[in-house]
């Protein structure tokens, strides 16, 4: 992973949501997940094109359930865009990476 | 100018990657336009993405994840040099071969490929409910892919509807997950086979909504139950539900070919008994976009090699 891309916890998440002062694109996912394998690439590419615009992070719902359960995840992968910390955007399933960024355009 | 190549791929489940293989080793230098990745049937790989355990697959005595088995057939088909590009195919201009296949952008002049012979292995999807909530609820605990979701319903009760093997499967995966599992289906009996009807009859997790049919799915930011009805009686009533799986069937993705090429009055493609022909002269369709009956990866397989022979010789009698 980029160094561009943050780990994102249970412990960490308000913090870092909330102290940025762009827009940041949550991904759920979990290692048995295909479609958030498939999509790994593609948020890497945003993350170093639209760097600055936009930060990414990554939140893995096996290990922390609280923040999954508090967004109502029940499906994954599935993209949450905060901005000023409240969630803006939601985005379910994999989506080539025209679409997302269409997705995600208002708030780049 | 558009790309010009002698065999396109269109889809890349077991049947285009099959003809993949197939055409690649008889040097056809085959393109696989293998769809994007979406959480659904029409990423790349096609339905097998979506399931864990392939046991009937022959050649994997102990049986081979659906996701696994695919990455095999791509890595083999690439190993003999076919092309495979990420990208779904919005148009198609059948009237005379080189056909005109349009990657992305359906509105565009002109097609980004020119393909003298086409095989089509577009697959089927998932067909839904039609009923209220449905779409609004995707993904709020209405869901298509027990694999893909059953993760968020632990200690839950959900819901299968359908009575074929997809809803046994899905039934039966799901129980590591939920504490229990009804199966609606809308008959007495159901129509998946019979070691599946076995294996859900003896889980006890699994209890079953005969001649049942949902009407509506409730709930306000998340599934909270169905609304069913009984189709001998009529009687309604609600069964209190955190979670759907949709399991009652597939449709073919045959729309690129409407009016193009003859399909089946439920949108299979037509193809001329024993062979991938269909009903325009250097198009070829295998796996289940062509058939309504056996749906299996195996058959699949079977008819994109088909397809691959079927469009050598052809490309072959036209002195190409």
């Amino acid at each position: 992973m980029s160094d561009k891309i943050e780990t994102l916890t249970d412990a960490t998440f308000d913090e870092h949501v909330k102290s940025s002062d762009v827009p940041v694109l949550v991904d759920f996912w979990a290692e048995w997940c295909g479609p958030c394998k498939m999509i790994s690439p593609i948020l890497e590419e945003i993350a170093q094109e639209q760097a600055g615009k936009i930060r990414i992070g990554k939140l893995n719902i096996d290990d922390n359930l609280d923040v999954t359960r508090r967004f109502d995840v029940m499906s994954i992968p599935t993209l949450i865009l905060f901005k000023d910390g409240e969630p803006r955007v939601r985005l379910i399933g994999a989506k080539p990476k025209g679409q997302l960024l269409e997705e995600i355009s208002a708030y780049l | 100018m558009p790309e010009r190549r002698k065999v396109v791929v269109v889809g890349s489940g077991p049947a285009g990657l099959t003809a993949a293989l197939y055409a690649a080793r008889a040097q056809l230098s085959p393109l696989v336009i293998e769809g994007e990745p979406s959480s659904t049937s029409d990423q790349p790989g096609g339905q097998l993405m979506l399931t864990t355990d392939v046991e009937n697959y022959p050649g994997f005595v102990d049986g081979i994840t659906g996701p696994d088995l695919m990455g095999i057939m791509r890595a083999q088909a690439l190993r003999f040099e076919a092309e495979l590009r990420s990208g779904k195919v919005s148009r198609l201009d059948l009237s005379a071969s080189p056909f005109g296949v349009w990657v992305g952008d359906a509105g565009a002049d002109d097609p980004t490929l020119h393909a003298d012979a086409l095989i089509v292995a577009t697959g089927a999807r998932s067909l839904m409910l039609g009923v209220p909530n449905e779409d609004r609820l995707l993904g709020y605990g209405v869901s298509t892919c027990a694999t893909c979701d059953g993760f968020f319903y632990r200690e839950q009760h959900i819901a299968v509807a359908g009575g074929g093997d997809s809803a046994m499967e899905e039934a039966l995966f799901l129980t590591r997950f939920a504490s229990k599992v009804t199966v609606v289906h809308r008959r007495k009996e159901l129509r998946a086979s019979k070691i599946m009807q076995e294996r859900a009859f003896a889980n006890p997790k699994i209890e079953f909504a005969w001649n049942s049919v949902v009407t509506e799915i409730l709930g306000d930011t998340k599934v909270s139950g169905l609304q069913l009805q009984d189709t001998v009686t009529g009687e309604e009533r609600q069964l209190g539900v955190t979670g759907l799986f949709v399991a009652i069937g597939h449709i073919p993705n045959s729309a690129l070919l409407e009016g193009q090429v003859d399909l089946e009055a439920n949108g299979y493609v037509k193809t001329f008994e024993g062979t991938t022909r269909t009903s325009v002269d250097g198009v070829f369709a295998c796996g289940d976009v062509q058939d309504h009956y056996y749906r299996q990866a195996i058959t699949s397989a079977g008819s994109g090699c088909m397809a691959a022979i079927d469009a050598e010789r052809w490309l072959e009698a036209r002195g190409e």
